[in-house]
C-alpha cells in the first residue's frame, strides 16, 4: 500500500514530491485503481472516452479511398458459429481471395509530419494532406493512394520523403501488388513527392533499397544547403541479388557485405532529387576493436526472468539532432549514440543493453541535448501489453542522460500507466517534445492505451501530466488501432489514430501546467517539423515565457513570493500600452536580483531562474529598443 | 475565394493531361471525371484522391473503388494455408512444452519453455482471429492427431511424442531440445515456403506475423542450441 500513499501524495504536490524525492532508480508508477482510462466502452467511432488536462478539439475520419467501405473499423468480428453444427468444408486454394475481406494494416495510418498551415498523414496505402491553420478545424486537402506500407513520411521545403517496405509495393504506386517473385515494378524503399501543390502530390524520385525502408530519418548536410541525406532503416526481409543487384541476406559469416547489419545513407541533391542514391551503408554496429560486423546484441535474453531482446541488426528508428551533432538510434537489440557530424559516416559513440527491453523502437532527445528518451516495442505495437499483468517495466521508455563525454546513461522507466484490456494493442509508441521553457515534456502515443504527456524534467521520476484514451474499437476481438504518433505542432497536439482517422487535443492548465506554460510552448508557431529531425526551441522574450518560469519556481517554491509577486507586476507594467523606459529598467533590476538568487540555488531551479532573468532582461531590451 | 478561377483552371488542365490514361479513355467516364473537376473547383476546397505514376509520370483523380480494390492483394490460398498449418504446429509445441513440466529438473529448460508457451499461445489466437474474420476454416490444433492428419514440417510424429513422454531428467531435456529445435526449423521453413510463393505473405497481419516467426524462433533456436551444448559439457 505504500506506493499508493506516495502517489496520492504526487498527486496532491507533485512539485514538493519530486524535489524531495530523490532516487537514482526509478520506481514504476502503480497503476491507479480508480483511473478513469480503465473499462471505457467499445466502439468503432462511439468509444468511451476518458480525458485530464487534454481536450480533444477536432476529429476527422479516414478519408475515401482509405478504408474499406464493407468494414472501416479495419476487420469485421467473427460471427458466432454454432458450435453443433458440421465444420465448413476447406477453402479451395485455388479459388480468388474474398475481395470483402480487406486487411488490417492494409490502411494503417502512420506516421505525422508537418509544414507551414500543413499536416500530412502517412498510411500503409499512401498518405493524406490537411490543412492545420486552424488546429479546431483541419481540413482534408488530398488523398494520395500509393500502397507499400509504412508510410511514414517527412518534409522538406516541397519535397515529401516516404518509406516503403511490403512486397506489394509498385514503382507506379499500383494498388494490384506485384505477383512475381522477382520484379523490376516492385518497390521497396525511399520514395520522394513533389509536393508544392499539396492538392496534387507528384512522384519525383524512388530510390530501391535491399530491405526497403521501415522509417526513414532526414539529416541535412551541415555544409551545403544543396544536399540533404536521408538514413533508411529497414528491418524487413532481404530482396534477391536477382531483383535488386548486390543484395544479400545472407549472415555475416558466410558474405561479408551482407545488407544486414547495416542502415542506408541516401544523398539527395535537392535541385535533383531524380538523382538522390545511396552512397553509404555504415556498419554501426561493428565491435570497434574487431572490426566484427555483428558487434552488439545477438539476441536471446539476459539471464533469469528477463526480457528476450531481438538481434542488433537493424535500426527501427533514428533520431538525428543536427545542432547537437548527434543521433539516437533505437537499433532492434541496443539504444545507440551516434555522432554525426559527418552525416555520411555516422560514428558510434555509446551503446545501450537493457534486460527490460524486447525491441529498441524510437527516441527522442530533450531540447537540451542532454536526454535521451528510447521506446521499448514489445509484442511489435499488434499485440496488448499494457495488461495489468504486464510488468511496468517492459514494454516502456527507458531514459537516459548523455554525460558531458557523451555516453549513456539510464536513469527512469514511464510506461502509461492505466491497465487496457485484452482486446486493445498497446505499448510505447511516437511520441515528440511538448516545448514548454524550463521543462522536459513529452507527448506520446500508446497505440490503443491513448496519449499521455509526462514531464521527465528529473531523468529519474518521470511523472504523467495528462491524458487522452479510448475504448477497444471492439468489445470481443483485438482489432489493431489507437494512435501510431501524437505530435506537438504549433499549440496543439495531433494523433494518428491507426483505425479511425486524426485527432487534435488541446492542453488544458492544471496543477502540472499552467496557461503561461502552455502559452509559452504555443509560441515556437509553425515551421518545418519531422520529429525524428530534431531541432532545438529558443524561445522568444517574452512575458509569457518569463511567467512560464515563474510559475515553475513557484510549484517548487524556489523563489520568495514577494519576488514572484514584484516581477509578475513588472512584466504586466511592461505588457501596457506605452511603457518604457521605466518599466525596462525595473525588470533590469529585478533580472539583476533574480541572477543573484540563482547563484544560491542548484540545480533546475538555478537554471530555470537564469532563464528567467534572461528572458526578463530581453523583454527590457525590447522596451528601450 | 479570390483563387477560385485559377483552381478551375489548374483542374480542367490537368483533365487534358489525364485523357491519355486508359482509366479515362472511354467518353463516359470521361465526362464523369469532369463533372467531379467541377464539383472540385466550384466548392473549392473539396479533397481530392489522386493516385501518383512512377517517378516523372503525372498524378491521376481515382475513384475510392479503384483506390481500395484490393482483390489482387489480399490473402491467397497460401496463406490461409499457411495460418491453418501453423496452428498445429504451434499447438504441438505446446503439448511438448506440456510433457516439459513433469519430465524436467532444469529451471533454465522450465523458464526457456514457458516462454514459447506465452507467445505460441497469443499467436494461436491471433492466428484462429485471422481465420475467422476472413471467414475461412479454424482449426483446433488438435486435428493432427486424427487419422490421416498431416503434420506440418518439422512436426514429431505420434510415435515420437511416446518416445519424448518416455524420457526423463537429462535424458528428456536433450532429447527435447533436438525436437524442439527440429519443430522450429520446420516453421522456419514454412516461412520460407510461404513468402517463395508467389502472391503469398503480401497481407499486412500475414507479413507481420511470418516476420515475427522468422525472428523469434531463428532466436529460440540459437538459444536451445546453446543449451543443448551446455548438456553435453
Amino acid at each position: 500500500m505504500k506506493p499508493v500513499v506516495v502517489r496520492m501524495l504526487c498527486a496532491a504536490a507533485w512539485a514538493v514530491c519530486v524535489v524531495a524525492t530523490v532516487r537514482t532508480q526509478q520506481i514504476p508508477a502503480v497503476p491507479a485503481k480508480n483511473d478513469p482510462r480503465v473499462g471505457l466502452k467499445a466502439g468503432y467511432m462511439d468509444a468511451g472516452e476518458a480525458a485530464k488536462n487534454l481536450q480533444k478539439v477536432a476529429t476527422l475520419p479516414k478519408p475515401e479511398g482509405f478504408y474499406d467501405k464493407e468494414n472501416p473499423a479495419g476487420a469485421p468480428t467473427p460471427p458466432e458459429r454454432d458450435p453443433n453444427l458440421p465444420p465448413p468444408p476447406p477453402p479451395d486454394p485455388n479459388a480468388p481471395p474474398d475481395p470483402r475481406f480487406a486487411n488490417m494494416l492494409g490502411f494503417a495510418n502512420s506516421d505525422l509530419a508537418f509544414t507551414g498551415t500543413h499536416a500530412v498523414m502517412g498510411n500503409f496505402h499512401g498518405f493524406n494532406t490537411y490543412d492545420v491553420e486552424n488546429g479546431q478545424r483541419p481540413k482534408l486537402l488530398a488523398s494520395v493512394v500509393c500502397p507499400g506500407g509504412q508510410g511514414d513520411v517527412s518534409v522538406h521545403g516541397n519535397l515529401l520523403f516516404m518509406s516503403v517496405e511490403q512486397t506489394r509495393g509498385r514503382i507506379d504506386c499500383g494498388v494490384q501488388g506485384v505477383q512475381d517473385k522477382v520484379s523490376a515494378e516492385r518497390f521497396r524503399g525511399v520514395r520522394i513527392f513533389d509536393i508544392s501543390d499539396l492538392n496534387k502530390p507528384r512522384q519525383v524520385a524512388a530510390i530501391q533499397t535491399c530491405r526497403g525502408s521501415h522509417t526513414h530519418t532526414l539529416v541535412p548536410d551541415p555544409k551545403d544547403p544543396g544536399t540533404l541525406y536521408v538514413y533508411g532503416s529497414g528491418t524487413s526481409s532481404v530482396r534477391s541479388a536477382e531483383e535488386l543487384a548486390g543484395c544479400s541476406g545472407l549472415k555475416p559469416d558466410e558474405d561479408p557485405n551482407t545488407s544486414l547489419f547495416s542502415i542506408d545513407v541516401i544523398k539527395v541533391p535537392l535541385a535533383h532529387p531524380d538523382q538522390a542514391a545511396i552512397v553509404n551503408r555504415p556498419r554501426i554496429f561493428a565491435d570497434l576493436t574487431s572490426g566484427k560486423i555483428a558487434g552488439l546484441w545477438s539476441g536471446g535474453d539476459h539471464g533469469n526472468g528477463t526480457q528476450k531482446t531481438s538481434e542488433t541488426n537493424q535500426c527501427h528508428d533514428i533520431t538525428v539532432y543536427p545542432e547537437v551533432g548527434l543521433a539516437a538510434g533505437a537499433c532492434s537489440g541496443n539504444g545507440l549514440l551516434l555522432d554525426i557530424s559527418d552525416p555520411v559516416h555516422p560514428k558510434r559513440l555509446d551503446f545501450a543493453t537493457d534486460k527490460n527491453f524486447a525491441y529498441w523502437h524510437s527516441a527522442t532527445f530533450n531540447n537540451d541535448g542532454t536526454k535521451v528518451i528510447f521506446t521499448d516495442e514489445w509484442g511489435g505495437g499488434t499485440r496488448p501489453r499494457c495488461r495489468a499483468t504486464d510488468p511496468p517495466t517492459w514494454g516502456a521508455d527507458a531514459i537516459f542522460d548523455i554525460t558531458p563525454d557523451r555516453k549513456l546513461a539510464f536513469k527512469g522507466y514511464f510506461k502509461m500507466p492505466a491497465p487496457q484490456s485484452e482486446q486493445e494493442n498497446c505499448v510505447a509508441h511516437n511520441g515528440s517534445l511538448v516545448p514548454v521553457p524550463g521543462r522536459d515534456i513529452m507527448v506520446q502515443a500508446w497505440y490503443q492505451g491513448g496519449v499521455s504527456v509526462f514531464d521527465f524534467t528529473d531523468s529519474t521520476r518521470p511523472v504523467e501530466i495528462a491524458y487522452f484514451d479510448r475504448g477497444p474499437i471492439d468489445a470481443k476481438n483485438l482489432v489493431t488501432g489507437g494512435y501510431w504518433s501524437a505530435y506537438y505542432y504549433n499549440g496543439y497536439i495531433y494523433g494518428s489514430e491507426i483505425a479511425r482517422g486524426i485527432d487534435v487535443f488541446k492542453l488544458v492548465p492544471s496543477e502540472y501546467l499552467s496557461q503561461s506554460e502552455i502559452d509559452a510552448a504555443a509560441l515556437v508557431g509553425p515551421g518545418e517539423v519531422n520529429i525524428q529531425e530534431q531541432q532545438r526551441v529558443n524561445w522568444p522574450a517574452a512575458s509569457v515565457v518569463a511567467k512560464a518560469y515563474l510559475d515553475q519556481l513557484n510549484r517548487t517554491r524556489a523563489l520568495s513570493a514577494d519576488r514572484a509577486r514584484a516581477v509578475r507586476a513588472a512584466l504586466d507594467r511592461a505588457d501596457d500600452a506605452g511603457a518604457g523606459a521605466a518599466a525596462a529598467g525595473e525588470l533590469e533590476a529585478l533580472a539583476a536580483q533574480l541572477e543573484r538568487d540563482a547563484r544560491t540555488k542548484s540545480g533546475v531551479d538555478a537554471k530555470r531562474l537564469q532563464a528567467l532573468a534572461t528572458t526578463i532582461k530581453g523583454r527590457a531590451t525590447k522596451l528601450r529598443s | 475565394m479570390y483563387n477560385l478561377p485559377l483552381v478551375a483552371f489548374v483542374s480542367f488542365a490537368s483533365l487534358a493531361s489525364l485523357a491519355s490514361f486508359a482509366s479515362f479513355a472511354s467518353p463516359a467516364s470521361r465526362a464523369s471525371v469532369g463533372v467531379n473537376l467541377v464539383t472540385v473547383a466550384a466548392l473549392a476546397q473539396a479533397p481530392v484522391l489522386v493516385q501518383p505514376g512512377a517517378p516523372g509520370e503525372p498524378s491521376k483523380v481515382v475513384t475510392p473503388d479503384q483506390a481500395t480494390d484490393l482483390s489482387q492483394v489480399q490473402y491467397t490460398g497460401a496463406d490461409i494455408k499457411f495460418m491453418q498449418g501453423m496452428i498445429g504446429h504451434h499447438a504441438q509445441a505446446l503439448e511438448m512444452v506440456a510433457l516439459l513440466r513433469t519430465r524436467t529438473q532444469s529451471a533454465d529448460m522450465k523458464k526457456m519453455a514457458e516462454r514459447i508457451r506465452i507467445s505460441q499461445e497469443d499467436e494461436i489466437k491471433m492466428m484462429q482471429g485471422w481465420l475467422a474474420r476472413r471467414g475461412q476454416q479454424v482449426p483446433t490444433g488438435k486435428e493432427h492427431h486424427m487419422h490421416g492428419g498431416m503434420l506440418m514440417p518439422g512436426m514429431l510424429t505420434d510415435d515420437e511424442m511416446k518416445r519424448l513422454a518416455d524420457e526423463k531428467g537429462k535424458a528428456f531435456d536433450k532429447l527435447f531440445l533436438e525436437s524442439m529445435i527440429r519443430h522450429h526449423q520446420g516453421a522456419l521453413a514454412m516461412v520460407k515456403d510461404l513468402f517463395a510463393t508467389p502472391g503469398a505473405g503480401q497481407d499486412s497481419d500475414i507479413f507481420a506475423f511470418a516476420s515475427d516467426v522468422e525472428a523469434d524462433q531463428s532466436a529460440e533456436i540459437a538459444r536451445m542450441a546453446a543449451m543443448r551444448e551446455e548438456l553435453e559439457r
